[in-house]
């Protein structure tokens, strides 16, 4: 397809080397030189340089010809402005804007009407979100849905003192007498797709396939104790620590928000009266300290430094908070941490970017092609949701006596509302939607790709 | 430096030149020069096995491939290529000694036409088939061949954009579609299609088959080697036309034929490049005919030498339809000043080019004006867009490294004892890829009687000049060889 993308900031960036290496003709629009020249020097994209929403630039780039417009810069009223203009010039063509204003909050869904959006990401909702749904389960670094939210693959760090160390995988279920299939486990910085003779140590990552509604007897059976969280902690009031505290309130989670600036803590306060807003810094241990950092069963560092954001969090973890939540606005940052134990990490434009690549990728609409993406395991291997048809070869047969290509793996089948953790004897119909786990160097363009 | 992916590149790009020796070698098997043919398989050998050793030590190479890497990469495949394409000729014994082949190779390649043979008739049809032949790759570029075919990056990355950068003409070289790999392939497609357009020309004028080639070839590149010793002047009018037209044709940036394939004519007529291109030419056409009244016999015979000529300098082909060595002085220094105007930017041709030519012209103009009214403040458009500051300083500084390089070069090679003029037209010519100079290296003489030392040196500023300097200045740079 091709597709504009106006805006090359972080998000601009990181949807280009998604989408450019999924093979669609991308042309950036952005009004620095300086970011259009490192975007052509890393991909292969052509870039307009020039304020998006004028109608003159929007032709140069070829609005015409374009099936798909991305609006992701630093204003919502521009990603507006630019989708409207480059509709009233292409009746045809897609539009995605990212529109975060907490104030536009309540009428996202009418201005998407309004003004013919196909879609309207708010990376700083989502991750609000995300972070709210990792407080729901404790014990879960991250939590990936699959099949409409019916089946999830959630990560898992393991202590020293977890029942699992020193288990082999086939022996997992009759430890834990319930149905487990750990998709991927990372060790030492490398993922592996483990096979049953695999032994789990300390300091492994799992990654494990469960059905929605079994998250907590999952997580009893895993020997840690599902304790829902009462008091959230947050550092930095922004947008995402608004929707954070909002979300959090609405499930009967106690909240504190720790906010620099006076102002934004007035304005915190006038939005949402139930939660406990003090204005002082973050960084100060003395704070945090009489706040009751040591009692929360939540720490989430929302600050806008990275670095801030880090180290509270590590101090967090050294107190003994149970979960401890990290924003992080550079992704790129995340492969440099990898050696620090930081519990969940959450970056916003991820997020947001992994959203518009499966709308690109829904609106492709190919047949047997994926549905969704995630990766996991820092990247380095992808979940991959497929629906099985009529075209699927081997529907029917049970999982053992199908050949699979190397470093792929059956992680999950749903099934009407269930989902099935596959053994040996399972078998696949045309309707079932299947997740599948590869690694990263392993390209699947259909899900006949995965058989050998 | 990732010398490991340089060498990769460098591999490919010499299994690109032994597949193109291919047809001249079955030309004489067809004629039956065994020898010749013996030469040609020779040369297919050594540079497969200079590849094949490339190929292999390059193995395990990483990726990171920067401005660096694109630089000095084009500029070692453009001598890898020069080195090894001469060896048909130093084997089959038409040109015996090494720095004569390399330099008749590197005139070829870099679309110059400068020539030390002092006659070409005799020589197989094998060697003249290649030696046209390589103005048709060196024109376009054999790096951006090879994107338009071998997929050189992973298919997100857009390293490759260094190459095309460092080899395409021009101050600021873009693509037409967001793929690089299409884009060259445009370019190529736009090249063939007119190659092809102007050998049906030829034909149709009653040129024998293997001279329109070659002469198309000649054209398309702006080379210049011809298959006769008097360039194009026995041939008939309607063919001198044909190449007239056709040699203006492929002086014009190929980035504004695309435009014309869009149906977007406004934009291609309106270009400033592209009308400032066709002024000069037309302007200067008139001023010579206007000088040689009273020359030859007709008007028509006038104009038909006048444009042949203007257009065969300013496109930088270097054919020629007569000796304009004895034209009168007037017409003979407009010439020299075409020389340095050169085509426009992303065409075959090489010279100054017409947009820097335009570029530094308004640049001077807002540079007087604030000279006036100190607090002035202009910005330079071309075609109605604010030119970045930095390429207006890039152009500044590419004019001074141009000037420094023409004046070295022009020091060097008076050594011989050759006149002044000999001296400067032969270093305008080979630098701005030109072919014949005047007087001593006029169209009715060649290069061969300069030194071994002036040869190199020609052989320098003409590769410099297709590359337009830089490539081959990082070349000498400790900084770009530095490993990490």
């Amino acid at each position: 397809m091709r597709i504009l993308i106006a805006g090359d900031g972080k998000v601009g960036a990181t949807l280009t080397r998604q989408l450019s290496a999924e093979g669609h003709d991308l042309i950036l629009i952005d009004s620095n030189q300086a970011v259009l020249e490192s975007s052509e020097e890393q991909y292969d994209v052509l870039t307009v340089r020039g304020n998006c929403a004028s109608m003159s630039v929007l032709r140069e780039a070829g609005v015409q010809r374009a099936d798909l417009l991305i609006a992701a810069t630093s204003t919502d009223e521009m990603n507006l402005l630019c989708c409207l203009t480059a509709h009233g010039l292409n009746p045809a063509l897609s539009t995605i804007a990212r529109i975060r204003d907490p104030e536009y909050l309540g009428q996202v869904s009418e201005m998407r009407e309004l003004f013919g959006l196909s879609l309207a990401v708010n990376p700083e909702k989502q991750a609000a979100l995300e972070i709210s749904r990792l407080i729901e389960y404790p014990g879960f670094l991250k939590r990936d849905t699959f099949a409409k939210s019916r089946s999830e693959i959630v990560e898992l760090r393991l202590d020293a003192d977890s029942r699992l160390c020193g288990l082999a995988l086939s022996q997992l279920p009759h430890t834990l007498h319930c149905q487990v299939l750990v998709c991927a486990v990372l060790r030492d910085g490398c993922a592996v797709m483990p096979g049953g003779d695999f032994v789990l140590r300390a300091e492994d990552r799992i990654f494990v396939t469960a059905d929605a509604e079994n998250l907590s007897l999952l997580l009893k059976n895993l020997g840690v104790l599902p304790r829902r969280a009462r008091r959230a902690l947050i550092a930095g009031g922004g947008r995402v620590g608004y929707y954070l505290a909002q979300k959090l309130l609405t499930q009967g989670v106690g909240v504190k928000v720790v906010e620099r600036s006076a102002a934004r803590c007035e304005e915190f306060a006038r939005l949402l009266p139930e939660a406990d807003v003090l204005h002082g810094d973050a960084s100060s241990r003395t704070l945090l300290e009489s706040e009751g950092l040591g009692r929360s069963d939540a720490l989430v560092t929302l600050t806008g430094m990275d670095e801030l954001n880090i180290i509270l969090s590590l101090y967090g973890i050294g107190r003994g908070v149970p979960q401890v939540i990290t924003k992080l606005g550079r992704a790129e940052n995340l492969q440099m941490l990898s050696g620090l134990h930081l519990g969940s990490v959450v970056c916003p434009k991820e997020l947001c970017c992994s959203t518009i690549v499966r709308y690109v990728r829904a609106m492709q609409n190919q047949v047997g092609a994926a549905l969704t993406v995630h990766s996991i395991a820092d990247g380095q291997a992808e979940a991959v949701e497929f629906l099985a048809d009529g075209t699927t070869l081997h529907c029917g047969e049970p999982l053992r006596s199908i050949r699979l290509r190397p470093n792929v793996l059956i992680a999950g089948i749903a099934r009407g509302a269930q989902t099935e953790i596959p053994n040996g004897s399972s078998c696949f119909y045309s309707g079932d939607t299947l997740i599948v786990v590869t690694g990263r160097e392993t390209v699947l363009r259909g899900l006949n790709d995965i058989f050998n | 430096m990732n010398y490991k992916m340089v060498g990769r590149i460098v591999a490919l790009t010499l299994l690109v030149e032994a597949a193109f020796l291919l047809p001249p070698l079955a030309l004489c098997l067809a004629d039956g020069e065994g020898g010749v043919a013996l030469a040609f398989l020779a040369s297919i050998g050594v540079i497969l096995l200079a590849a094949g050793a490339l190929w292999l030590l390059s193995r395990g190479r990483r990726p990171g491939f920067y401005a660096r890497e694109g630089l000095v990469c084009v500029a070692l495949c453009w001598v890898a290529m020069s080195l090894l394409g001469c060896l048909p000729f130093v084997f089959s014994g038409q040109i015996p000694n090494y720095i004569d082949a390399l330099f008749e190779i590197v005139s070829g390649f870099t679309t110059t036409g400068s020539s030390i043979l002092p006659e070409v008739e005799s020589l197989s049809r094998g060697i003249l088939y290649w030696r046209s032949f390589s103005h048709w790759l060196g024109g376009m570029g054999v790096l951006v061949f090879l994107l338009a075919l071998v997929p050189l990056a992973s298919r997100s990355e857009g390293y490759a954009l260094h190459l095309m950068r460092a080899e395409s003409p021009g101050p600021s070289v873009g693509k037409l579609v967001p793929r690089l790999k299409q884009t060259a392939a445009i370019l190529y497609g736009i090249y063939f299609l007119l190659t092809v357009l102007n050998v049906a020309f030829l034909l149709a004028g009653g040129m024998p088959w293997f001279d329109a080639l070659c002469t198309a070839y000649g054209t398309a590149g702006t080379g210049g080697f011809a298959t006769r010793n008097d360039s194009m002047a026995s041939f008939s009018p309607y063919l001198q036309n044909v190449c007239t037209v056709f040699m203006m044709l492929f002086g014009v940036n190929f980035g504004c034929y695309y435009l014309l394939l869009l149906r977007r004519f406004a934009d291609f007529f309106g270009d400033e490049e592209v009308r400032l291109y066709f002024g000069i030419a037309a302007g200067s056409t008139v001023l010579i005919a206007l000088n040689l009244r009273g020359r030859y016999a007709t008007v028509e015979e006038t104009v038909r030498h006048a444009a042949f000529q203007v257009s065969s300098i300013m496109t930088t082909t270097g054919f020629a339809s007569t000796d304009f060595d004895r034209w009168p002085s007037f017409s003979k220094s407009i010439l020299l000043c075409l020389m340095i105007v050169g085509a426009c930017a992303g065409s075959t041709g090489g010279g100054l080019k017409c947009s820097r030519v335009l570029l530094l012209g308004k640049t001077l103009r807002r540079d007087l004006l604030q000279l006036l009214h100190p607090r002035r403040v202009q910005a330079v458009r071309i075609n109605g867009r604010a030119v970045d500051e930095r390429i207006v300083a890039q152009t500044n500084a590419y004019l001074a490294v141009y000037v420094l390089i023409a004046a070295v070069s022009f020091m060097l090679i008076s050594l011989d004892g050759f006149s002044l003029t000999t001296n400067f037209s032969a270093v305008l010519s080979c630098f701005n890829n030109i072919g014949p100079g005047l007087d001593s290296v006029g169209p009715a003489a060649n290069f061969g009687g300069y030194s071994a030392l002036s040869k190199l040196v020609l052989i320098f500023d003409m590769l410099a000049g297709r590359l337009e300097i830089f490539p081959m200045l990082a070349l000498f740079s400790p900084t770009a060889w530095r490993r990490g």
